[in-house]
């Protein structure tokens, strides 16, 4: 094939595809800056260049702030003790454990089934005077707690069915990742007389870094792309407790329609976002542990 | 871990229990739904051996919305995604994969920026485009923005490296274009590929929930997961015996199809997460 027959194939194969991604993807985080920079049209009047003032309402919004330090409590709840449980889970089942094969069911059902539908059955889990929770409470003669109703707790409810989601999901890659550790590395670590916790510290675990990274990465995108659970458990509520920043966003578009606004707190998300594609780019040149 | 540090006596029996309780932990929200939408409505907070089994939950649940709709919506969705998915994610993988033209790697890192800023972040400004376009409230317009999707064109592009050479050059030997190469080499040689991806695409449509909800507003268009939500939100008050029954029933396709398939489904999403 003649060059320029290469270059045009290539082109037109491509075109269908960059086209969809130019008008979702790109287009729109371009735009997203830009009406960041623009009042919300209303009524006849239309949109006009304000500079900054959205981002400084941005900074003096007592509840955008909430929603950002939510977020990141909410990261820090749940992405390490959904690794950490994924882990344990996978060297369970890849082990000689009694009933393998179902607990790997049990493990991994919860990433199948619809966030919303995971939702309205952790809702009434949590319900209060007559949930399963309360009623397992009660039984040991705690007092009633309305879990999802009071500032304290709704913010840890919602991270414990986000773990119990994605722990299986993480799972099943940090199993994938087991089963290719070679058998004569713990032979020869036997020999030496290394123990089982000091091969897994030393070999097993470093060996799974790269699982681990992406694992990690995944985790961090979905601590804030995934509000399904808040529109359905508590929106947002108790006053703003559980609001994370992509329910905010959805708030502030598609309830009070201030999309100006909703594009600058867009942004932020956005920043977060390139800062973890940053991270993963650093740590990846690094290599950690590759092979 | 391999069988030199498998864990024995009473480190192992510990171990089988910590499984156990963290599998029972993990099923008990299930089972607990389950067990809600089978019986009459005084037994859901009551656990009584003897209470009796009933299918009126759903029956009630699929009287009380139309979620015969939902789910035509819901399969259409994903049928519809899932065809232009496969195609454009083909088309951008051969020519990322074997083709050699300006702008290649350029274009390939503006496809990658979609691993990071997935559609669902874009909510606000692709509202915006879809009202413009004309397509609001359109089953169209849930799975559009999805349709040019970074991960399937990089695991297939992966795929298709694999693939030697010589396999290539001697269809265009016999005379092949490059469409019939594709068609005749790269596509059946990425079966199984294929398969994962299709598996991961279906149950993330089926399930997708944000962006369906924002850009619907009709019966004709809702999937299933917002007409579970309008439901369940609206229509009921908080009868669980028949939210719980609703939310089963939603998710059954699914769930039957992922316990019948369970091996394709688990290796599935291990080969689309290794990359």
């Amino acid at each position: 094939m003649t060059r320029s027959a290469q270059w045009l194939y290539g082109w037109l194969l491509l075109l269908p595809a960059i086209t969809l991604l130019a008008l979702f993807t790109h287009y729109p985080a371009l735009a997203t800056l830009w009406h960041s920079f623009l009042s919300t049209p209303k009524g006849a009047r239309p949109a006009t260049f304000v500079g900054l003032e959205n981002y400084h309402q941005l900074t003096e919004d007592p509840i955008f702030w909430q929603a950002l330090s939510n977020n990141l409590w909410f990261a820090i709840g749940t992405i390490p003790a959904s690794i950490a449980l994924a882990l344990l889970m996978a060297v369970w089942v890849n082990g000689r454990v009694a009933g393998r094969g179902f607990l790997r069911l049990a493990y991994f059902t919860p990433t199948i089934l619809p966030m919303i539908a995971v939702a309205n059955i952790w809702l009434f889990f949590y319900t209060p005077e007559y949930g399963l929770l309360e009623q397992i409470l009660k039984a040991f003669g705690a007092s009633s707690h309305n879990w999802l109703g009071s500032k304290s707790t709704a913010l840890t409810c919602i991270m414990v069915v986000t773990v119990w989601k994605e722990a299986g999901f993480f799972m099943i890659f940090y199993l994938a990742a087991l089963q290719s550790v070679a058998a004569n590395l713990a032979e020869a670590a036997a020999i030496e007389g290394a123990s089982r916790w000091y091969f897994f510290r030393r070999v097993t675990f470093p060996l799974l870094m790269p699982t681990t990274l992406f694992v990690l990465v995944n985790a961090v995108i979905n601590a804030f792309r995934l509000v399904d659970h808040i529109v359905v458990m508590t929106r947002g509520g108790p006053d703003n407790a559980t609001a994370l920043l992509l329910y905010y966003i959805y708030e502030i578009g598609f309830r009070f329609w201030d999309s100006a606004y909703a594009a600058a707190l867009t942004m932020v998300l956005l920043a977060i976002l390139g800062l973890v594609a940053l991270a993963q780019f650093w740590f990846l040149e690094r290599r950690v542990h590759y092979q | 871990m391999s069988q030199v540090y498998a864990a024995r006596g009473a480190t192992h029996a510990l171990e089988t229990a910590g499984a156990w309780l963290l599998g029972a932990l993990w099923v008990l929200p299930l089972v607990y739904a389950f067990w809600t939408a089978f019986h009459p409505g005084e037994f859901s907070t009551r656990f009584v051996l003897t209470a009796p089994l009933t299918l009126e939950n759903f029956v009630k649940a699929w009287a009380a919305a139309p979620f015969a709709r939902y789910f035509v919506n819901t399969v259409m969705l994903v049928t519809m995604t899932l065809a232009a998915q496969l195609v454009l994610v083909t088309l951008a993988a051969y020519a990322f994969a074997r083709f050699e033209f300006p702008g290649r790697s350029v274009l390939f890192a503006l496809v990658l920026v979609q691993l990071m800023i997935m559609p669902d972040v874009l909510i606000v400004e692709n509202y915006r485009t879809m009202a413009a376009l004309g397509l609001k409230d359109t089953i169209v317009a849930i799975g559009l923005p999805y349709m040019a999707s970074a991960f399937g064109i990089f695991l297939l592009r992966q795929t298709f490296k694999t693939i030697p050479r010589e396999l290539d050059e001697a269809a265009r030997v016999e005379g092949c274009t490059p469409l019939q190469v594709l068609w005749k080499v790269y596509v059946p040689l990425a079966r199984p590929v294929y398969l994962a991806y299709a598996l991961v695409s279906v149950s993330f449509h089926w399930n997708n929930f944000l962006w369906p909800l924002i850009i619907t507003n009709s019966v004709e268009s809702r999937p299933l997961t917002v007409g579970l939500q309008v439901f369940s939100a609206t229509d009921q008050g908080i009868d669980w015996s028949i939210i719980t029954a609703a939310t089963l029933m939603t998710t059954a396709p699914l769930l039957v199809a992922f316990l019948l398939f369970q091996r394709q489904f688990v290796q599935s999403f291990m080969r689309a997460g290794i990359r």
